[in-house]
């Protein structure tokens, strides 16, 4: 046998590494669809909980919308439930096409491909387009899928620092002799909430040449005027080259991501994308939730608006209840900490009062820089946000963090 | 502290350090004390080739090799003989 006993000692020693340096992560058991409210079994055996959802990517409430189950159970029964191929071989239906075409429409590109997921899109996306003679020029805070993609491809990597234009700007200066650059940035940023400056890097890229690249999966479907994404918000629609996202989050959460823009790169993807090639296609009732969830926001921008209007309720009684903010105008509310221990500790108590917000801290967010990200939902009425807000000033007041400025806060607690 | 320190510092300082008040020097580990990653490598490695005119290889800029200002003065002062 091959598992030796020395081998499961050494694996157990490292899963204890992990547990012991607190970075060890647990699944929490939903009994319920994706919703504001659910119930919870937490910690694994224990009763279950009725907690108000402040964690979920479900920003336009749409992972359990009555009409999209409707539009999933029909794709289940007129397309089937696999297709057990990838997309090139017989993997291919009527209706993957009119998705890309929809979501081609939604984000107005000029073309768009399917991939079983975002992290795959990204995964994929650069080795099929770039070589040795080019650059991928990122910032510093991108997706850790980005950096798999980046990583897979054999172009040069630079990075700029975090929505810093001046420096990119060097960047792009520094790099000009190689073949192809492009400037790579999430639109969102999903531990910060704060927007990439869309606008600056498409007039850098088209004074240096470059190629823009945006991962709007924490953007798609609620963010600009009609929730059609970051580059909306910047008024840049039609200027970026390549747009990813993902459908495991706003647009109905259940999975599956794209390559969206300049229709010689989707091309190239359907060719050469490793993971489009190698992986099976998105499966047809997932395919028929997404168009639904398209329709709908095509017709109206109430969901999008709904959201808006709650982020900016729940920022406003977070700041007026003295709690430290990230900056920022996106259903992602960080509330800074700082201390590691502080933001689980205030994470456990927030759940304790029917509250289930995670804290995130070294190495997922910068050392010194712990915090409980919460997210906003279009499915949280005005009674899950004001329950939320008493929880958060309780627990504050806990802690005596309310009204602390950063460094009372961390004289208090360390970094 | 010479002169190639110091240049190398500051460089350092003002392409990598978010934070103005961060003190840094030339024996702070850049790349294991999660400074610099190891994907930002690739500026310094420029900086130091346009700088010195030198070329390094990239089997000899490893993280290691690049973790303190001082072990870069080293690698830089090897190509520059």
């Amino acid at each position: 046998m091959a598992y030796s006993t020395t081998m499961r000692t050494g694996y157990q020693q490292e899963i204890h590494d992990i547990k012991n340096s607190g970075l060890f992560k647990e699944e929490r058991f939903i009994h319920a669809p994706q919703a504001a409210d659910i119930e919870v079994e937490y910690p694994s055996g224990s009763s279950l909980k009725k907690v108000i959802n402040m964690c979920a990517n479900n920003y336009l409430g749409l992972s359990s919308h009555p009409d999209v189950i409707k539009a999933a159970h029909e794709g289940l029964d007129h397309r089937g439930y696999g297709m057990s191929s990838v997309r090139f071989i017989c993997g291919t239906q009527d209706i993957h096409r009119e998705l890309e075409q929809k979501m081609t429409d939604f984000l107005g590109t000029e073309d768009t491909i399917l991939f079983p997921s975002c992290m795959d899109a990204n995964a994929g996306v650069f080795e099929a387009i770039l070589n040795e003679q080019d650059v991928m020029i990122s910032d510093r805070l991108v997706h850790a899928s980005i950096i798999d993609g980046i990583r897979l491809c054999k172009a040069q990597h630079d990075t700029f620092k975090h929505s810093n234009m001046e420096h990119l700007e060097e960047k792009l200066q520094l790099h000009s002799d190689k073949r192809r650059k492009v400037i790579i940035t999430d639109g969102v940023f999903s531990m910060d909430g704060d927007t990439a400056q869309l606008d600056e890097m498409v007039a850098l890229a088209e004074k240096y040449d470059a190629l823009v690249f945006v991962d709007d999966s924490h953007a798609t479907g609620f963010i600009g005027k009609t929730g059609r994404g970051t580059h909306e918000k910047y008024n840049v629609v039609g200027k970026i080259d390549i747009i990813t996202t993902t459908f495991g989050k706003a647009l109905g959460g259940a999975s599956g991501g794209c390559v969206s823009g300049r229709k010689e790169i989707v091309e190239l993807c359907r060719q050469r994308a490793r993971p489009y090639l190698f992986s099976n296609t998105v499966a047809p009732v997932i395919i028929s939730g997404i168009t639904k969830v398209l329709e709908l926001l095509s017709k109206s921008t109430e969901r999008r608006d709904k959201l808006e209007q709650n982020a900016a309720y729940w920022r406003t009684g977070l700041t007026d209840a003295g709690f430290i903010l990230k900056e920022g105008d996106t259903p992602i509310v960080p509330v800074m900490l700082f201390n590691a221990k502080l933001a689980q500790d205030v994470s456990r108590d927030l759940y304790a009062e029917g509250i289930y917000a995670v804290g995130f801290f070294f190495p997922v967010v910068p050392k010194g820089q712990a915090r409980i990200r919460t997210q906003i939902s279009a499915g949280h009425d005005r009674h899950h946000l004001d329950k939320a807000l008493d929880a958060f000033k309780k627990v504050g007041k806990k802690h005596n963090i309310l009204g602390k400025t950063k460094q009372e806060m961390i004289d208090m607690y360390g970094l | 502290m010479d002169d190639m320190q110091k240049i190398i510092l500051n460089y350092v300082k003002n392409e990598y350090l978010e934070d103005e008040d961060e003190e840094i020097d030339v024996n702070t580990p850049l790349i294991s004390g999660g400074i610099v990653d190891s994907f930002s490598m690739v500026s310094l490695k420029r900086f130091l080739e346009n700088k010195y005119k030198i070329s390094i290889p990239d089997e000899k800029a490893t993280p290691e090799a690049f973790d303190t200002v001082n072990k870069i003065c080293t690698l830089v002062k090897d190509f520059i003989k």
